[in-house]
């Protein structure tokens, strides 16, 4: 049994910082939903001596979200503050069907920020409130107010304050430089939790928001390791002989699905994080990979190429075969459930190349969404409404999103080098 | 001893027959050399640019003289999604077979890779397949258990950028490091 281990941090090959500041993920838009909702977010009032620009910030929240279509600013001739001052027939005569208003103020040493979520056509308030912000903590608090505004709307939880984990590389061959990040959902704030000449791959975050499992090569061979993002303290999981790979966290947090290599083909094991013993799920004479837990925990499923090319199966804890779950094409693989258990997401290869693709838990069609062709690590966010992946533009390594109807998109470039293996965070509030 | 990246590219670049007969007696490195020695091969090639008999004299001497140092052709190609040793690189896995069964203290680490293509844990498996069929192929030939390990990497550490064909074929390999 793998005996728990601690590691030094700051050894030779490898630096952890939680301070380490990078560049932000600049946010293109590619393609808007024909049934985004328009909507008006006026820049607030008292804003102007602030560090960020909180209406800006939610509107781009919105707008990404693929939900909404925010008209600009240019075209708003008035710009009220607050809903007593708003002019219905304005913003009607702009096809608006929602607008946003609010004021800052400072108070207390941070600053108080109040909104107000206007139903146009209904000529009603709908939402009213106030927010307490750390000056230092703006962009958390136009999150904030964005996820209470798209839940209102939509009723669908908003996930604009969670975070998202990537990996970066940079070089060639023998000589290559990676990095694994944190970063806000929009790409903003990114830091470094870990550096290293050696691959870095598959960070998975643990229910809690707090814990990174991920593989590192750090050592000259594949490992899986647990890190608190927080204090970036971390131990070594797993290093059998073989692979070490593609570790995922049991909804309950207890329990890490990973694929092990130890006794011959790759085979998916499940750890009991606490006293690290293992316990072998699959039997079979092929590849089994890319484990993800059913959001109920009663099951898994993963990539196995036991029928040739590979495919995604299920396998209910407790016993049984394992049942094949898609059937379109020759290579279905890296899937994972919607959060409602619904739906699967995972790498389907078509006739263009490898894309996102979505199909129901129980079979059924599968449906590609993504327009690029060389992606990968697909990773949903928590509220199922968008999927984050990796995929390729020009020569580099891009993240995108695709939202789950596949009616909108954007992607998420870096400014040098590869970014790859996104992925989303739980809601962390 | 670490053959350079750029220099195994260039070596992809020349002629498949010079690096099929390649086991080299010479005392250079990297791709530049296999330009100026390409006579100098053993004759265990089975490719089809004709040189195999024409060198195959020279088998025993060129031997000897190869058993004694690592041979410098340290990386072998594979097909898209496949692990079959290409027949054009049976030779370069004979010479290695030759060296670790001559010299019993030497460890080798076969890197598995793979293209871009696909998702990166199963392409973990795939680079994994390959370099454990070239340790398969070199027990096959005498080589102790004990002097080979296998580590893949996957797609995760490319030898040539690029989503070209060519960068495809360059990146799909076993690489033989000691």
């Amino acid at each position: 049994m793998q005996a728990l281990r601690n590691v030094c941090l700051g050894c030779l090959l490898l630096l952890v910082s939680s301070l380490a500041n990078a560049q932000n993920l600049t946010i293109e838009i590619t393609r808007g939903s024909d049934q985004a909702l328009p909507i008006g977010v006026v820049p607030f009032g008292g804003g102007d001596g602030l560090s960020e620009d909180v209406a800006q910030i939610v509107q781009d929240d919105l707008e990404r979200s693929g939900f909404f279509a925010p008209i600009e600013r240019g075209s708003m001739f008035e710009r009220p503050t607050q809903s007593q001052d708003v002019q219905f027939g304005t913003w009607r005569s702009l096809d608006v069907r929602y607008l946003v208003v609010g004021r800052a103020e400072p108070a207390n040493g941070g600053v108080r920020l109040q909104f107000e979520l206007m139903d146009i056509s209904g000529q009603r308030r709908m939402l009213t409130e106030t927010v307490n912000a750390n000056a230092n903590d703006l962009r958390g608090a136009a999150h904030y107010i964005s996820d209470q505004i798209f839940e209102e709307i939509t009723g669908i939880r908003g996930a604009f304050s969670t975070r998202i984990a990537y990996v970066t590389s940079q070089g060639v061959g023998d000589n290559m430089q990676f990095g694994l990040y944190v970063a806000d959902a929009d790409g903003h704030n990114p830091q470094q939790v870990l550096t290293s000449d050696q691959p870095i791959m598959s960070p998975a975050w643990s229910p809690d928001g707090r814990k990174l499992a991920y593989v590192s090569f750090e050592t000259e061979r594949p490992a899986i390791y647990i890190q608190d993002v927080g204090s970036g303290q971390r131990v070594m999981a797993t290093s059998f002989d073989g692979i070490n790979g593609a570790p995922a966290w049991s909804p309950d947090g207890r329990r890490l699905a990973m694929s092990l290599s130890k006794d011959g083909q790759p085979e998916i094991y499940i750890m009991d994080i606490a006293n690290r013993s293992i316990e072998r799920i699959t039997q079979s004479n092929s590849i089994d990979t890319e484990p993800s837990w059913a959001p109920d925990g009663r099951s898994i499923i993963f990539t196995s190429d036991r029928s040739g090319g590979p495919q995604i199966y299920q396998y209910t804890l407790g016993g049984g075969e394992a049942q094949r779950l898609t059937f379109t094409g020759n290579y279905n693989a890296r899937a994972q459930y919607s959060p409602d258990g619904d739906q699967l997401f995972l790498i389907h290869r078509s006739n263009r190349g490898y894309q996102v693709a979505r199909q129901d838990s129980d079979g059924g069609r599968l449906v590609v969404l993504s327009d690029s062709t060389r992606d990968e690590s697909p990773s949903v966010a928590p509220n199922g409404t968008m999927v984050l992946f990796a995929t390729q533009q020009g020569n580099n390594g891009v993240l995108s999103a695709v939202s789950a109807d596949g009616r909108s998109s954007f992607r998420l470039p870096a400014a040098q080098g590869d970014i790859r293996d996104p992925a989303w965070s739980p809601f962390l509030n | 001893m670490q053959v350079k990246t750029l220099a195994r590219s260039l070596a992809v670049a020349l002629s498949l027959a010079v690096l099929a007969g390649c086991s080299s007696t010479g005392g250079t490195q990297d791709g530049d050399s296999y330009g100026s020695q390409s006579g100098s091969g053993v004759g265990t090639s089975t490719s089809g640019a004709g040189t195999g008999g024409q060198y195959g004299s020279s088998t025993g001497g060129a031997n000897q003289q190869a058993d004694s140092r690592i041979p410098e052709v340290r990386t072998i190609y594979f097909d898209f999604d496949r692990d079959t040793i290409k027949s054009d690189y049976e030779s370069v896995v004979m010479a290695h077979a030759r060296y670790l069964r001559a010299n019993p203290n030497a460890r080798v680490v076969l890197h598995g890779h793979t293209d871009e293509r696909g998702t990166r844990e199963y392409n973990m498996a795939l680079g994994e397949r390959r370099a454990n069929a070239v340790q398969r192929f070199l027990n096959s030939q005498g080589v102790s258990p004990s002097q080979m390990s296998v580590v893949s990497y996957g797609e995760e550490r490319p030898a040539v950028r690029g989503s070209s064909e060519e960068a495809y074929s360059q990146n799909r390999r076993v690489v033989f490091n000691y």
